[in-house]
């Protein structure tokens, strides 16, 4: 009977070659495999801030009530606060957990030949998934969203020409009010879901096309030296492994240091001393106050988003100035200028947080 | 040299063993998902549970509805659920729930033909009592007890 069911399913779907793919699937095992988990880890969270964002959007009600709503969930629902927690805790965690992912890949090499789309598609998902987090923050209306937006959009309404118009477009007026978080909730709900998943399925199935890459040091090994174990049922147990212990951190975090929430946005309020964006924003919040006070007024402005600007682009294009496979010359400076990033972003978020404490 | 199935086939404690892991696994498993469940669970269930303390009041005051002038109905939500002030031309007053022992739908004080009428699918009662007399409700409208005083209108379970 199991059999039949198992065969008829199997003519149709092709379960045995699925079956066989993953049998044959293998992950390599060096010093550095450690770096493996986190794609999987950032796809973990992923999936958490789906599944805790249909139930904060069971009791959420975006415009004019948005504030409301969002206190009603967190002291009125059962367990809306931890719901609530949950989403904010996992989406700084998501995030986090992409950046390892991205620095991992990088300083393993792993963009260069077939791999470039798998670094395109990955440098996509960390956009949307900033942008998932610029526009959640907004959404319970309280006093730090509401400022963290409003100097948020500073940045873009700053580009010469056409900036005072998008940012009044992603406003919706020239003030953050109800018709801003309308408009973010749709982006956010919406439009960024329907952007993130099938880039995320490109992700993965660049993934399992090319298979995972190896750090320089175990490719220069002979292929008879290079240790690897089966993806299933091996390296699969471990990745579940993982997501244990990252839904167990979750639930620490979440439930032990509740998310906060503030007192309701009111635009007539002064700013409330120490704001300052989310850290993953920090470093580019940092960079602009310096640039600014460096070279004051719009120069200052114009630098400071010219060198974000010139600085993603370089490490977007990564793949076409460091193809080369070779350990020589060429794949040393790209070594460096991976740790000059990191150095940069670790003191400006350093600094950042040094000066609003 | 033994054999390779001899490595294969547990012995029979490593066997228990494994049984023993498993159920312990399965158990540890169905704890971790009961953990999870529950919160969502209970957030999902919090109107549920809201209305339910909602409609478990026992009375009504209605502000000012001593003013209702004869022949005209008041509506109001007895708890959760709609119900109906009736000031009739004779100075009578009738506390009635409004919702049809039918199918549910809300019914209607006409003071005209001085009748209940439910327009879903034609129920009828009786104003006086609620009792059900024409078309397919099977039972009468729940009757409240009603207690006029000079700022209110008191309305109480029966």
């Amino acid at each position: 009977m199991g059999t039949a069911v198992y065969n008829w399913i199997d003519e149709r779907l092709g379960l045995t070659e699925a079956l066989t793919f993953a049998k044959k699937k293998t992950v390599p095992l060096h010093a550095h495999s450690f770096w493996y988990y986190w794609g999987g880890l950032s796809l973990f969270f992923f999936i958490i801030q789906a599944l805790t964002g249909i139930l904060l959007l069971v009791y959420y009600r975006p415009g004019a009530d948005a504030f409301e709503s969002v206190r009603q969930i967190t002291y009125q629902m059962h367990f809306g606060w931890l719901i609530r927690s949950a989403h904010s805790w996992s989406a700084n965690l998501f995030i986090f957990s992409i950046f390892v992912h991205m620095f991992s890949v990088f300083f393993m090499k792993a963009y260069r030949k077939p791999r470039e789309f798998g670094w395109f598609s990955g440098m996509g998902l960390l956009s949307l998934a900033m942008v998932f987090g610029f526009s959640g923050y907004l959404l319970p209306m309280d006093e730090l969203a509401f400022f963290a937006t409003k100097v948020g959009l500073q940045i873009p309404g700053s580009t010469p020409v056409v900036g005072p118009l998008l940012a009044d477009m992603v406003r919706g007026g020239p003030e953050v009010n109800e018709f801003t978080v309308q408009r973010f909730f749709a982006l956010h709900v919406v439009v960024l879901p329907a952007l993130f998943l099938p880039l995320l399925g490109l992700h993965l199935w660049l993934v399992q096309r090319h298979g995972n890459a190896v750090p320089e040091s175990e490719a220069a090994k002979p292929v008879a030296e290079r240790k690897s174990i089966p993806f299933f049922p091996n390296f699969f147990a471990k990745d579940l492994a993982m997501w244990l212990i990252a839904l167990n951190t979750l639930a620490v975090l979440a439930s032990l240091f509740p998310w906060d929430l503030g007192k309701p946005a009111d635009s007539l309020a002064a700013a409330p001393p120490g704001i300052h964006p989310e850290w993953y924003f920090m470093s580019a919040f940092q960079t602009l106050k310096w640039l600014g006070s460096w070279f004051p007024g719009a120069l200052g402005e114009f630098l400071g988003i010219g060198v974000f600007n010139v600085g993603i682009l370089l490490w977007l294009v990564i793949p076409f100035y460091d193809g080369s496979t070779r350990s020589g010359q060429r794949g040393r400076r790209a070594h460096y200028f991976g740790l000059i990033v990191v150095t940069a972003v670790a003191i400006t978020t350093i600094a950042g947080y040094w000066s609003v404490r | 040299m033994s054999t390779v199935t001899d490595k294969i086939v547990p012995e029979p404690d490593e066997q228990a063993g494994r049984r023993g892991f498993l159920a312990a696994a399965i158990t540890a498993g169905a704890a971790y998902a009961a953990a999870l469940a529950y919160p969502v669970y209970r957030y999902l269930a919090s109107p549920i549970e809201q209305s339910a303390a909602m409609s478990a009041v026992t009375e009504v005051a209605l502000k000012d509805a001593q003013k209702l002038s004869p022949g005209s109905v008041l509506m109001f939500k007895f708890g959760t659920q709609p119900a109906m002030l009736i000031h009739h031309k004779d100075g009578q007053w009738v506390g009635l729930g409004a919702v049809c022992s039918h199918l549910g739908c809300t019914v209607q004080y006409q003071p005209g033909p001085n009748r209940i009428h439910c327009y879903c699918h034609g129920g009828e009662y009786d104003p006086q009592t609620g009792a059900n007399i024409g078309g397919p409700p099977p039972r009468p409208l729940k009757k409240y007890v009603v207690k006029v005083t000079d700022e209110a209108v008191v309305v109480s379970r029966a």
